[in-house]
């Protein structure tokens, strides 16, 4: 089947979700860090925040992505020469690739994270403090914990959109599935059969994503009851 | 620091780059929305074998990657010898054609979910009433439900054509020259990486902002009933 280049998709998809799971940690803590800012009492650290997720959710992924890619690659050839380092350093197109993901969805979950920050009752937090708990106490035993039922919804959707924008790594040339898949067409003629093999490679993995995230929703709604309709 | 004059010299090709763009956006988001409302109307039937096909479409279409659905179209068609003889080859052979065509049924599958979501939220009494003076299904789609879930629909599908603005960018892969095919060539010419795709930024975000602005005079006129009380 797809003569023999089965494996070579398959080790490209581990590729995709190696590039969506290490994008997905940086944009984790960035989201967690903007949501923080966004709701902090400080003017500068709350102007920050809304500069990035408002100039990064306005601009194309593709657009972020060169930009990263080959405007990486210029300043880390000034610094080197300025440093009189005398080999030529590539950019990886995997760290690339993971840093922009990472970047762009970072502002994403900012969004989804404040959101669900904001719903957890100020009560909650108030009695956290009083009794004596520490600021990061508080964030990791109360807030953190019940957050998790409110941001689930959102961070599924900026999950899957997350995985379906790391097609676009193959444009700055990581072989993953698409990369992988574009190549297989160009040997045996056989575009329609390789690509429609990665959308389904994406739809598995799109629909997994789905069911799992289903679970933990269940997992942290424990307790919670749903209003009968 | 930046090269302005580049910047300066390379706009009109960013401003060619800006019609491609907006041409790709009109077009899918016209022909996308058409189609939506039909099947937003089935999705939302209480008949499962009407219902469960447009499912199945908005689901692969909603769950693969827009890239690998343009070259699906753009590249995987060629494929076949049917294909490359039939009097529908000078469109599949064209960019354009392509990216408008893979456009249009990715944001026709996101609206489709969009609309059908807003057709299930109606009041169920809005609906018992219109039944109860003797309206016609068609009737009912026509002056209650429809009317009422598309404007309901306005914050969602704002978002959804954001979303295609930025989708629009993969035009540049298969050689469309939009804004961020012009950034591509301003690069490749200069090699100024900073200057080429900051300026496509700078006027991604313009168009971004406009459109905000746009759907927010639209919610003001059309949505004004669910507006927050003051």
């Amino acid at each position: 089947m797809l003569h023999g280049f089965l494996p070579s998709l398959i080790e490209g998809a581990g590729t995709t979700l190696s590039v969506a799971l290490c994008s997905l940690l940086i944009a984790g803590v960035l989201g967690l860090l903007g949501a923080l800012m966004k709701l902090s009492r400080s003017r500068f650290l709350r102007v920050l925040a809304t500069v990035y997720t408002t100039v990064v959710r306005g601009v194309p992924d593709l657009v972020l992505m060169l930009l990263i890619f080959y405007g990486g690659q210029l300043a880390i050839n000034e610094i080197s020469t300025r440093l009189g380092v005398k080999t030529v350093i590539d950019i990886n197109p995997f760290i690339a690739g993971v840093i922009t993901i990472g970047f762009i969805f970072g502002a994403y979950l900012t969004e989804t994270f404040r959101g669900a920050m904001m719903a957890v009752p100020p009560g909650q937090r108030e009695a956290g403090i009083a009794y004596g708990m520490t600021a990061g106490g508080v964030f990791s035993r109360i807030v953190f914990p019940q957050m998790v039922r409110f941001a689930l919804p959102g961070f599924t959707n900026n999950w899957l959109v997350l995985v379906k924008s790391t097609a676009l790594v193959s444009v700055i040339g990581l072989s993953d599935m698409m990369n992988r898949a574009s190549m297989a067409a160009g040997t045996t003629r056989e575009p329609f059969t390789f690509y429609v093999a990665v959308a389904v490679l994406y739809l598995l993995i799109t629909t997994a994503s789905v069911l799992l995230l289903k679970a933990l929703e269940r997992r942290y709604s424990m307790g919670v009851k749903a209003a009968a309709l | 620091m930046l090269n302005v004059d580049v910047m300066a010299s390379s706009l009109p090709l960013y401003l060619s780059g800006t019609v491609v763009t907006l041409k790709l956006l009109v077009v899918a988001l016209v022909a996308g929305l058409i189609v939506a409302v039909p099947l937003a109307v089935l999705r939302a039937s209480a008949n499962g074998w009407l219902s469960r096909p447009v499912w199945l479409f908005t689901y692969i279409f909603r769950g693969t990657p827009l890239l690998v659905q343009l070259f699906i179209i753009y590249y995987g068609l060629a494929q076949f010898s049917w294909m490359r003889e039939s009097v529908l080859w000078p469109l599949f052979s064209s960019a354009w054609f392509c990216a408008m065509l893979a456009f249009a049924i990715n944001t026709c599958a996101y609206t489709t979910e969009i609309i059908a979501g807003a057709i299930l939220a109606t009041n169920h009494g809005e609906v018992e009433a219109a039944r109860a003076v003797g309206m016609s299904p068609f009737t009912l789609y026509r002056r209650i439900l429809l009317p009422s879930a598309l404007r309901r629909s306005l914050p969602a599908y704002s978002n959804e054509v954001i979303m295609m603005l930025h989708g629009t960018s993969l035009a540049s892969i298969v050689t469309l020259m939009d804004i961020t095919g012009a950034a591509r060539e301003v690069n490749s010419r200069f090699y100024l990486p900073f200057e080429a795709f900051i300026t496509a930024a700078g006027f991604y975000l313009a168009l971004t902002f406009t459109l905000v602005a746009l759907f927010h005079l639209a919610e003001k006129r059309w949505l004004v009933h669910l507006a927050p009380r003051t």
